[in-house]
């Protein structure tokens, strides 16, 4: 069992307020992934949870169980540091083996353990290795082994693939991705890589300024984000977004602004004929975007002028200029676009987001 | 390296090292020639035909014999041995404790406390041995070696504990972390992982810590005054040199023999010493 449940939980140091107001239920065997920019509270909380951290107000229950005022040692759960933190005057053997010491288990149960870990995470031949000897990679995997022999309620992981060279994060990502639905164990996962964040979590907790700013599946946070934020944050390349004035002309609605006049398609206009005669912020996802053709309706393309294009080979990013805006365009890669083209972008009418130009929040 | 040109080498690295090198070197030349000149050689005038101040055609163990049959020296290297040791011990436990608490535990005042042991180094000995000298009186430990033992600890603490400090900032604070979450009490993590990652610091802590009791001088000369109590410094410069008269031989056979220990101790450890002043930890 692992069930987490975090209650109204704040953290001050001094006067700044790093973490507000937190709730959140994580499920057993869930893997909950927090994201945000650096500083946004996402290790604070994480440290809340294991005990690093004095929690100033809310609680923090594992299992039913509040364990404000319980010890690291005694709340049953295992961390992985972002530097790894293996000792480094120990062999790997002796790192995986140091918790199961600690909590006096017997010396056929603790090599039993170490071995079954060691299996799973193939680094069987370097158990008597000093960390120092090892690669980068094999210390993540020395780090994830000492973790997983405590057989813990909750896995902590505080951004532990962000020291990795691009190549092996993607390879020790799908990895933890098959390990936790090996184990089963519950995971409280931080990283401010919304890619990671997108492909581990079972459910991602956006964080910024020490506020949740959203809860959710990685597909309900693409597909419909709670706010301007989180609509930026999720997703590469990020979300274009430009500044609309909503008009309602006989009966139809159309965004328009310097270098846009967009018809606010059907499935849209119900939620913003309220917001006719003001500004709203427009965002439209670059692979949302599209070069037009003559089967694309008139109401639904604007003219653009190419400034750069990025050839990535599966796609082409066009930089664009929209009026006074700037657009990216995933398009097709089979299109010859050059710099100062003159090009007709389409929109999908279905996946365009409307957000509140005040509050930010989605519309 | 220099580039360029050989004789840039020359000129510009090999040469300076070589007048350092001499310059430091020569008095423990000095120290060893005289060592082993016989009297004879040492006291013949500077105008004699075969005056040769720099080198010896009669080596002779005469005053290293003399030292040990004429003197006290053996028992002056057993008590300086012995209080230098437990003078390192005392101030290792307490250097290294101290040093900790003041680098991970967060208490009120921590920093001041610091600022404040660092200042009583400052203090010089030579203004701190009147005070002392009176204390010692009153719980009438004159002339014993634990005057001091229990005195070359004002000095020793406050240096062990700052390299101490310096040294456990070094270590990256998620290990000792990652050891209470592995399930070792406070207490637990420091003994089995910040301690044995720092054994270089406090290495090198207790040969500084060696080395400046072994060579201490002050407060021995003032707390100790029977011939069989002193320790090597006091007991060479104060039994060998009798009014205006300098026994050269002997003199300088002290010296040398004396500072055997302290040579070995650094060579022994050098390569943790080295690392310890460096702090490198790596994980």
């Amino acid at each position: 069992m692992g069930q987490v449940v975090l209650r109204n939980v704040n953290k001050f140091y001094d006067s700044v307020h790093a973490v507000k107001d937190v709730n959140l239920q994580i499920r057993d065997k869930e893997f909950v992934v927090f994201v945000g920019p650096s500083g946004c509270g996402k290790t604070t909380t994480l440290r809340m949870i294991a005990g690093l951290e004095v929690i100033s107000s809310g609680d923090i229950s594992i299992d039913g169980q509040v364990v404000n005022n319980l010890p690291p040692m005694d709340r049953d759960i295992a961390m992985v540091f972002q530097n790894y933190a293996l000792y480094p005057h120990m062999s790997v053997y002796d790192n995986m083996a140091f918790g199961l010491k600690m909590r006096k288990f017997n010396r056929r149960e603790i090599a039993k353990r170490v071995e079954e870990a060691a299996d799973i995470l193939d680094i069987g031949n370097y158990l008597r290795r000093k960390p120092r000897q090892l690669s980068g990679g094999q210390r993540q995997r020395v780090a994830l082994g000492r973790a997983i022999v405590r057989h813990p309620r909750v896995f902590l992981f505080d951004e532990p693939l962000s020291n990795l060279d691009a190549k092996l994060r993607v390879q020790m990502r799908v990895e933890l991705k098959k390990l936790h639905q090996r184990l089963g164990t519950t995971a409280v996962y931080v990283t401010h890589d919304q890619v990671e964040a997108m492909t581990l979590g079972d459910r991602v907790v956006v964080m910024r300024d020490g506020v949740v700013q959203q809860v959710g599946e990685p597909l309900e946070l693409y597909n419909s984000p709670a706010n301007r934020f989180v609509a930026g944050f999720i997703g590469s390349p990020a979300m274009n977004f430009a500044t609309v004035t909503m008009m309602d002309g006989d009966g139809r609605l159309t965004a328009k602004n310097a270098g846009l006049d967009l018809e606010v398609p059907q499935i849209h206009a119900e939620r913003l004929r309220g917001h006719a005669g003001r500004q709203v912020t427009l965002g439209i996802r670059p692979e949302n975007l599209h070069v037009a053709s003559e089967s694309d309706p008139a109401g639904f393309t604007f003219p653009s002028k190419v400034e750069v294009v990025e050839q990535l080979g599966s796609e082409i990013l066009l930089d664009v200029r929209v009026g006074t805006d700037t657009m990216v365009a995933a398009v097709d890669p089979a299109i010859r676009a050059r710099v100062q083209d003159q090009i007709r972008l389409a929109i999908n009418p279905a996946r365009l987001h409307f957000f509140d130009t005040d509050t930010e929040m989605a519309i | 390296m220099i580039e360029g040109a050989r004789w840039r080498r020359w000129v510009f690295f090999y040469m300076p090292m070589a007048l350092f090198l001499v310059f430091l070197l020569f008095p423990f030349y000095w120290m060893i020639i005289t060592s082993f000149r016989p009297d004879s050689e040492l006291y013949r005038p500077w105008n004699s035909i075969n005056y040769n101040p720099f080198w010896t055609t009669k080596p002779t163990l005469e005053h290293v014999r003399y030292l040990f049959e004429e003197t006290l020296f053996s028992n002056w290297l057993w008590n300086t041995t012995f209080i230098a040791l437990a003078s390192t011990l005392i101030s290792l436990v307490c250097g290294v404790f101290a040093g900790y608490a003041l680098s991970r535990l967060n208490f009120p005042f921590a920093g001041s406390l610091g600022t404040g042991i660092f200042v009583t180094y400052l203090v010089p000995q030579t203004l701190l041995f009147i005070p002392l000298a009176e204390m010692i009186r009153n719980y009438k430990l004159g002339d014993t070696p634990w005057s001091l033992i229990l005195t070359y600890p004002t000095f020793l603490i406050p240096f062990c504990t700052w390299l101490m400090m310096g040294y456990f900032k070094a270590i990256p604070k998620e290990l000792e972390e990652c050891a209470r979450i592995d399930g070792a009490s406070r207490w637990k993590a420091m003994l089995y992982i910040i301690i044995p990652v720092a054994i270089p610091g406090i290495l090198s802590a207790g040969i500084f810590a060696f080395t400046l009791s072994w060579n201490e001088f002050i407060y021995a000369l003032v707390f100790l005054s029977s011939p069989e109590q002193k320790t090597v410094p006091v007991g060479v410069t104060s039994e060998l040199i009798r009014g205006d008269v300098f026994f050269w031989g002997p003199l300088m056979a002290g010296a040398l023999l004396g500072s055997i220990p302290v040579a070995v101790a650094y060579s022994f450890f050098v390569e943790h010493y080295v690392s310890g002043l460096t702090g490198s930890v790596k994980g």
